[in-house]
C-alpha cells in the first residue's frame, strides 16, 4: 500500500508540474461550459432540478473523456523515456504500479471538477437545488471519472507512443457509449443486456439526485476490469 | 554472490544470449565488453530483474531470478543505459523517490539521499530540476539513484556512454570510490575505460562470453597466438626503410602509406613485438624515426582478437 501511495504522490506532482494535465482539464472545462450554456441553460423555463441533471449528463461525458485522456502519460511516457526501468528494478508489484497510477489520473481529475462545481453554483444561486442532489451527481462523477483513468492506464500500458495511447483510450470510451445506442435499435431481452453494458445507462439515476447500489457496484467492477487487464499487460512487458 | 548457468534470451525468434555460464564473487568488479548487440545490457537485466531469462538458472546472493525476484530487487541498484530519471523532478525529490522505493524508510531517506549525492559531487543541485542538467550530471544521477539504498550489488550499463573525456575519467574516479563497498558490474564497448577499474573481464560476443579473465591473463591467451603489428612513421626513401624493416627476422609483411611528401608510414607485421629490433635496423639504415607504436592498444587487440575469432570459427 505504501509503494501504490508513492507511485500515486509522484505521479500527481508530476500532473502538477507539467502542462499537459492542466491543458487537458482547461479545455475540457471550456467545452463543458460551451455545452452547459447551450443546452443546459437554454429554451424556455425549466426547474433547477432539470438543469442540473442537464448539467451533470454534460459534465458525465466531458468527466469521461478527460480521464481517459488524462491517462496518456502514465506508463507510454515511462517506456518511451526509460523510466519504467527504475520501476522494474525496484522491490514493487506490477499492481503496485498500475494501480498508483490510476490513482493519481483519479486524484488529478478532481482538478476539473472542482472547477466545474461554479456551474451548478451558479444555479444554486438563483434556483433551488438540494445539496444531496449535487452530492450524488458528483459521485457519479467520480465513478465514470473512475472507469475513464483506468482506461487510461490499460491504453498507456499498451504502447510506448502517448498519441496512440490516447486513441486507443478514447475508442474504449466509444465502444462503451455506443452501448446506449445500441439499445435503442435492439429488442428485448437484447436491449436489456447492451443496456446494461453501457455507462450512460448507469450515470442517468446519479444525475438525478439517486444513488443506487447496482450502479456504483457497474463502476466499480469497469474499473477493477481494466485495471487487472493493465496489471497483465506490464507483466508481459517483463518478457520482452 | 551471483551465479549464471545456461542463460537464455530470446527476443521473439532471436537469441540475444545463448546459454552463459559465469560465477561472480563477492566484492569483485567485472567488466563486460562486447560490441553494441552482442548481449551485454540483455544480461544485466537480467540480472537487474528487470527482464525475465528464456531459461536457464539465475542466482543472486542465493535467491533466484524467478522465484525470488524482489529479494534480489532489494539488494541491488541498476543503472539503465538510460538515466532513468523523470526531468520535472529535483535530483533531491528523485533520489528520495527511488531511496522509498528500494525500500528505505522514509525517516532515513533524506540522510541517505545527502549520502548519495555527496558520493557523486552532487551536493550542490540537491535543489535543481533534472531537464536543466547536461548529460554528464544526469548520468551522475543516475549512478546516485542506483546507490541511494546502499545496495550490496550495483549494476551499471554503460555508464561512461555518451560522456566527454573529462566526464569520463569523473566517473572512472567515481566508480573507483565504490570499489570494495559493492560488487559491481558494468558494461562498456569503450575498452581502455574497462581495464582500469575492473578486476575481471568478461568479452561478450554474439551471446556468447567469448573469453574471461584478467587482463594480463588475457593478453597472454591474446598473445600467445598473435604476433604484433607496428606503425611506425619514418622520413627517407621508403624502399629503404622498407628493405630495413625486412631485415628484422621475425618480420613477415611492411605494408606503406604515404603521409606526406616527405614521410611515410609503415605497417610492420611481425611474429612478436618487434619495435626494438625494427627501430635499430632504421637507424642503422639511416632512415630517420619520427614515431614507433603498436598498432591497436593493448585491449582493443584482446578484444578484436576474440571477436574476429568467434567470427571466424
Amino acid at each position: 500500500m505504501n509503494n501504490v501511495l508513492l507511485i500515486a504522490r509522484r505521479e500527481l506532482q508530476a500532473y502538477l508540474r507539467t502542462m499537459l494535465g492542466y491543458i487537458i482539464v482547461a479545455t475540457m472545462l471550456f467545452i463543458l461550459g460551451v455545452l452547459f450554456n447551450a443546452w443546459a441553460m437554454s429554451g424556455t423555463a425549466k426547474k433547477s432540478a432539470e438543469i442540473i441533471a442537464d448539467f451533470f449528463t454534460l459534465a458525465s461525458g466531458c468527466t469521461l473523456v478527460t480521464s481517459a485522456v488524462l491517462g496518456m502519460p502514465l506508463l507510454a511516457k515511462e517506456r518511451e523515456k526509460g523510466t519504467i526501468q527504475l520501476l522494474f528494478s525496484a522491490p514493487l508489484r506490477d499492481w503496485e504500479i498500475i494501480v498508483g497510477k490510476y490513482l493519481s489520473a483519479l486524484a488529478f481529475l478532481t482538478v476539473f471538477l472542482a472547477t466545474s462545481f461554479y456551474m451548478p453554483v451558479l444555479v444554486m444561486a438563483y434556483g433551488k437545488v438540494s445539496a444531496g442532489h449535487l452530492a450524488a451527481g458528483y459521485l457519479g462523477l467520480v465513478l465514470v471519472g473512475s472507469v475513464g483513468a483506468a482506461f487510461g492506464t490499460f491504453s498507456s500500458a499498451l504502447t510506448k507512443n502517448q498519441l496512440v495511447a490516447v486513441v486507443i483510450s478514447l475508442v474504449m470510451v466509444i465502444a462503451l457509449t455506443v452501448f446506449w445506442f445500441l439499445a435503442r435499435i435492439t429488442d428485448r431481452p437484447l436491449t436489456d443486456a447492451v443496456q446494461s453494458m453501457a455507462w450512460y445507462a448507469h450515470f442517468t439515476p446519479f444525475g438525478q439526485g439517486l444513488v443506487h447500489l447496482k450502479h456504483v457496484v457497474y463502476f466499480v467492477l469497469v474499473t477493477f476490469v481494466a485495471l487487472f487487464a493493465a496489471t497483465r499487460v506490464l507483466e508481459a512487458r517483463r518478457w520482452a | 554472490m551471483i551465479s549464471v548457468e545456461g542463460l537464455t534470451k530470446y527476443y521473439g525468434e532471436r537469441p540475444a544470449i545463448k546459454d552463459l555460464a559465469f560465477q561472480i564473487a563477492k566484492g569483485e568488479v567485472i567488466g563486460f565488453l562486447g560490441l553494441n548487440g552482442a548481449g551485454k545490457s540483455t544480461t544485466l537485466k537480467v540480472l537487474g530483474c528487470v527482464l525475465a531469462p528464456t531459461s536457464g538458472k539465475v542466482t543472486v546472493d542465493g535467491y533466484d531470478v524467478g522465484e525470488n525476484p524482489h529479494e534480489i530487487r532489494k539488494r541491488i541498484g541498476y543503472l539503465p543505459d538510460t538515466p532513468p530519471v523523470y526531468d520535472e523532478m529535483t535530483v533531491g525529490g528523485y533520489l528520495d523517490f527511488v531511496a522509498r522505493l528500494r525500500g528505505v524508510k522514509a525517516s532515513d531517506a533524506r540522510a541517505r539521499v545527502k549520502a548519495a549525492e555527496a558520493k557523486t559531487s552532487l551536493t550542490e543541485w540537491d535543489d535543481a530540476p533534472i531537464f536543466s542538467l547536461s548529460h554528464g550530471y544526469r548520468q551522475r544521477v543516475g549512478v546516485a539513484q542506483a546507490l541511494v539504498h546502499n545496495p550490496q550489488l550495483l549494476i551499471l550499463d554503460e555508464p561512461t556512454g555518451g560522456l566527454d573525456p573529462v566526464q569520463i575519467v569523473e566517473m572512472r574516479e567515481l566508480i573507483k570510490k565504490l570499489k570494495g563497498e559493492h560488487t559491481i558490474l558494468l558494461s562498456s564497448h569503450i575498452l581502455p575505460e574497462i581495464s582500469q577499474i575492473c578486476d575481471r573481464l568478461l568479452i561478450i560476443h554474439d551471446g556468447q562470453i567469448v573469453a574471461q579473465g584478467t587482463e594480463d591473463q588475457l593478453a597472454a591467451a591474446a598473445g600467445a597466438r598473435e604476433g604484433g603489428t607496428i606503425d611506425v612513421e619514418v622520413q627517407g626513401p621508403a624502399q629503404k626503410a622498407v628493405d630495413a624493416a625486412k631485415t628484422v627476422k621475425q618480420v613477415s609483411a611492411v605494408e606503406v602509406t604515404p603521409i606526406d611528401a616527405q614521410r611515410v608510414s609503415l605497417r610492420i607485421q611481425a611474429s612478436a613485438d618487434v619495435r626494438p629490433e625494427v627501430v635499430r635496423a632504421l637507424v642503422q639504415a639511416n632512415v630517420d624515426v619520427f614515431k614507433v607504436a603498436k598498432s591497436l592498444g593493448r585491449l582493443e587487440s584482446i578484444f578484436m582478437k576474440f571477436t574476429q575469432e568467434t567470427e571466424a570459427a
